[in-house]
């Protein structure tokens, strides 16, 4: 058995460089609630664990001069909820975040280790394509950006160079008349993993949709940002026949498994039927904004 | 494996133990730090019963590691009567009979407890959604959250 080190580096430069030296050994320490089950499960045995928690920029939620928002890759879900403003110009994003787990869960869970995870079914990912945020990612080779929708690679997989963190995400400052919602079916309440999750986010403007983003989750082996059903919202007045094109695009872009959780006539159907209900959410929740 | 030497604080006293790196709080507590009280229902963060706070944040101690808690105040079930005076909550599931075998038990009041320092008014839906991380196998569930809505009614009486 290899010895297992355990670092908890107060500085971004300091995390990479012992990341990128363990290679393949090592392994990023957010909330743990992925990790800490697949360690015990001996899935994962790794040689190193960095612990992210204590570099700043990684826990900070800050609301930048624009309007939008920057999130630390380690903010828990209890954290994003706790802020006095995020919930109220991202609450699909925030509801997304917050249907991962328990309230225990929560406290230690993040967006970014449900983005790494790279589960096709992860809630916040969803979410996160819709409000079309931008990832920031740091590694031995220095700093750079890419959109939400290109990290997945796969079930479990990232497009992560070696070496590679992420460290923030940034959402876009909302113009006027913008609201997002996220939906997920599950056949519970609570407590369960998505058989589809599908996040919107839309702008109105006098009734008729300006922008529009439409992220699905659970019915393809990463999630997926769906520009035809976007594109099938944007500029009309959210009528029946906008709703059943972008939700016929929405079933058209599944490529879902079978399994226990759901068929692949059941999720392509659902995939439809969520995104009328969440593009509902979000244009209700727009018209107050 | 070399041993790591811990430094932090449990239930307000300075505590310091020696773990494993891949050791998890839930390990230390019930190992080195003889608190028993968590109990270790599935050690996969489902049900509950390793419920602490780690500087007031309701976790499963399960998916923390026992190095992370160096510098941090930790709460346990340990922590909660003040001697031989029993916690409202405490006190409430005694009176009600909201527990039957007791493993979920310790877990419940944590996390009950982490609710109403929260919100004192919480509403049945909102204990019960609260609650949905704590697993009580003999589905004891009814007369526990009769007991958190009582607790949190006595209270905010007092």
């Amino acid at each position: 058995m290899t010895e297992l080190r355990y670092l908890a580096p107060n500085s971004l430069d300091e995390a990479i460089k012992a990341f990128a030296a363990a290679g393949s050994a090592g392994r990023i320490l957010a909330g743990g609630t992925d990790l800490l089950v697949q360690m015990r499960a001996g899935v994962v045995k790794p040689g190193l664990i960095v612990d992210i928690k204590k570099i700043a920029e990684m826990t900070e939620i800050e609301q930048t001069a624009d309007g939008g928002f920057r999130v630390g890759a380690a903010v828990s879900g209890m954290a994003l909820h706790d802020h006095a403003s995020f919930g109220k110009v991202w609450p699909g994003v925030l509801e997304a975040v917050n249907l991962i787990g328990s309230k225990q869960v929560q406290g230690r869970a993040s967006a970014g280790g449900n983005l790494c995870n790279g589960s096709p079914a992860g809630d916040s990912v969803p979410a996160m394509v819709a409000a079309g945020a931008i990832v920031t990612v740091q590694g031995p080779d220095g700093r750079r950006e890419m959109p939400v929708e290109q990290v997945p690679a796969g079930p479990g997989r990232t497009n992560f160079k070696p070496g590679e963190i992420l460290v923030s995400f940034t959402l876009p400052p909302r113009p006027k008349g913008s609201s997002d919602a996220y939906l997920r079916m599950i056949p519970r309440t609570e407590m369960d993993i998505a058989v589809v999750g599908l996040g919107v986010s839309l702008t109105l403007k006098d009734g008729v949709c300006t922008a529009a983003r439409v992220g699905l989750g659970a019915v393809a082996p990463t999630v997926l940002l769906v520009e035809a059903a976007a594109k099938a919202l944007i500029g009309s007045k959210l009528d029946e026949a906008a709703l059943n094109a972008a939700a016929a695009a929405c079933s058209a872009a599944c490529r879902p498994i079978d399994d226990k959780r759901g068929t692949i006539a059941y999720r392509t159907k659902v995939a439809g039927v969520l995104l009328k209900r969440t593009t509902a959410i979000a244009a209700q929740r727009a018209k107050g904004n | 494996m070399a041993k790591v030497h811990v430094s932090t604080t449990i239930n307000g006293e300075p505590s310091e133990f020696l773990c494993e790196p891949n050791d998890t709080m839930l390990d230390a507590l019930r190992g080195p730090l003889g608190l028993t009280g968590s109990k270790e229902g599935c050690a996969s963060g489902d049900c509950g019963a390793c419920s602490i706070t780690v500087d007031d944040n309701l976790i499963c101690s399960c998916l923390m590691l026992a190095v992370e808690s160096e510098g941090h105040e930790l709460r346990t079930i340990e922590g909660m009567a003040q001697g031989e005076k029993l916690h409202p909550l405490q006190q409430k599931f005694l009176e009600m009979a909201a527990l039957q075998c007791g493993i979920c038990t310790s877990g419940m009041l944590v996390a009950s407890d982490a609710l109403l320092k929260r919100n004192p008014k919480p509403s049945e839906e909102e204990v019960r959604f609260w609650l949905a991380g704590n697993l009580c196998r003999c589905t004891g569930y009814d007369k526990i959250v009769r007991a958190v809505m009582d607790t949190a009614a006595e209270m905010r009486a007092q």
